[in-house]
């Protein structure tokens, strides 16, 4: 039956099963990753963000969650304008090209 | 559950529930989804226990559906409640009991808010005597009618005809009990048991008989959240939530589920039909659904009331797995009969939730 909606699937993801190694690896070497606070400033300045879906903080929480990041990391045009308003100082547009490098 | 930790929560909640002269007022949307619910509650509370419950016709709406929809602002629905609680100062009485969840929330909201704000206390009162002349005392003491079948859970086991056991096996039936989210999520003190492990519902599980099933999801929300059901393209959303909820509950195998709230026995109820139709997932065993009571139903229940009488033929799912397991007798060719046996008609069954 066509009830005009159909069943969210729960984002909820188990933890126990999840490999977040790319994180963890980002982070020893950007070690600036972790302060993130989720602000979300990189993607309200970024110009890829409303077209493509990039957004550093989602690249971030997926990396944390153990989840595909490819499709919004190669929309990432490398300007560095994210990089000039996160609040804590992270250098995201770095964090970017690390993450590619690690990225296997 | 580490129950002596819950006993000590609980215990830290406890509220004041004076033991007769009430106000009742009904809610907007339960004599729809559930329409002997709230007759039972008179019809216990004053004939059985022989209570003083008073109703007026004047009754309105609190104002808390449009509150949360955000149609109004909550200036409005404190004028809208100031004149319900004039209503109950001219009667003369000062113990407000609603029988809504979302008012409960909504009437200790604003009570909460012109405690902190007393200007804005003194703005309504006068937008109110602007309006139709009345005045008002702020109640005494507000409990949620579930609050006060609680209180008088006892009673009501001590007249009971049937317990919350399986007459087979003797086992106590299983129970999950689901709370509305306004009945202590804002304001935990407000609630028998606090916010995290409310007592109102459990302790009349326990006290008819039953075991209280603790599983994962237990607190999590029946997916109603009114504005996201009220957008047809969130609807997904909110089934999702109902999904969680039961996917956590099903390997504990509740015989039932009771609620204190008109939208969640609702959702809990009709979305297992949507689930089934969507899925082909049921959640009871043989392809029933697990049946969802509101907690004056369950007192019917208890009491003997006659299943029909407590209006069960209009769950979606089916309930006389339970009913059988009580050792309840009904008419299964009464089922669709209503007041005066009139003819409600027979229902199409869904294709993969199994009903009668
Ligand atoms: S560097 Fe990439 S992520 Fe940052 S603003 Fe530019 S395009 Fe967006
Ligand atoms: S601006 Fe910085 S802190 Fe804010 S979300 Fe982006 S990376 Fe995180």
């Amino acid at each position: 039956m066509d009830f005009g909606f159909g069943i969210n699937r729960s984002s909820t993801i188990d933890l126990t099963k999840t490999d977040n190694g790319l994180f963890r690896r980002v982070c020893s070497e950007e070690p600036g990753a972790r302060t993130c606070m989720a602000c979300g400033s990189c993607s309200a300045t970024c110009m890829a963000s409303d077209l493509s879906g990039m957004s550093i903080r989602k690249v971030l929480l997926a990396m944390q969650r153990g989840q595909d990041i490819r499709h919004m990391l190669s929309k990432c045009m490398l300007c560095g304008k994210c990089t000039m308003v996160c609040p804590r100082g992270i250098n995201t547009r770095r964090l970017v090209l690390t993450i590619c490098r690690l990225y296997d | 559950m580490i129950y002596e930790g819950k006993k000590k929560i609980w215990s830290d909640y406890q509220k004041e529930i004076p033991d007769d002269h009430w106000y009742y007022v009904r809610s907007c949307i339960r004599q729809n989804f559930f329409p002997a619910s709230e007759r039972m509650f008179t019809e216990i509370t004053r004939g059985v226990l022989g209570r003083d419950i008073y109703e007026t016709p004047h009754h309105t709406t609190c104002g808390g559906i449009a509150y949360h929809c955000d149609t109004i602002p909550q200036e409005t629905a404190m004028t809208i409640v100031a004149r319900q609680f004039a209503l109950m100062t001219e009667a003369g009485y000062e113990n407000y009991a609603p029988s809504c969840i979302t008012s409960f929330g909504n009437y200790a909201e604003i009570l909460e808010t012109w405690r902190e704000y007393p200007e804005l206390e003194a703005k309504i009162r006068e937008d109110l005597w602007k309006a139709c002349r009345r005045e008002f005392k702020k109640p005494k003491c507000l409990a949620h009618s579930s609050d006060l079948i609680y209180h008088w859970r006892d009673e009501i086991a001590a007249k009971a005809r049937f317990r919350l056991v399986d007459r087979e096996t003797g086992d106590a039936l299983r129970i999950v009990e689901h709370i509305g989210c306004h009945y202590a999520k804002m304001f935990p003190s407000k609630g028998v048991g606090g916010a995290e492990y409310p007592y109102v519902l459990a302790g009349m599980i326990e006290s008819w008989g039953g075991q209280v099933v603790d599983y994962p999801e237990r607190r999590h929300c029946c997916g109603y959240g009114f504005r996201q059901y009220h957008v047809k393209a969130n609807r997904g959303y909110c089934v999702g939530n109902t999904v969680k909820k039961f996917e956590s509950m099903e390997p504990y195998h509740p015989d039932a589920i009771i609620t204190n709230c008109p939208g969640c026995p609702y959702f809990l109820d009709r979305w297992q039909y949507v689930m089934a139709e969507q899925t082909g997932r049921t959640y009871g065993s043989d392809g029933f659904g697990i049946p969802v009571l509101t907690y004056e139903e369950l007192a019917g229940l208890v009491l003997g009331y006659d299943p029909w009488d407590l209006g069960l033929q209009l769950h979606q799912v089916a309930v006389e797995p339970l009913l059988d397991k009580m050792g309840i007798k009904y008419d299964p060719q009464a089922k669709y009969l209503g007041v005066d046996r009139e003819n409600l008609m027979r229902p199409q069954l869904p294709e993969h939730l199994k009903c009668f």
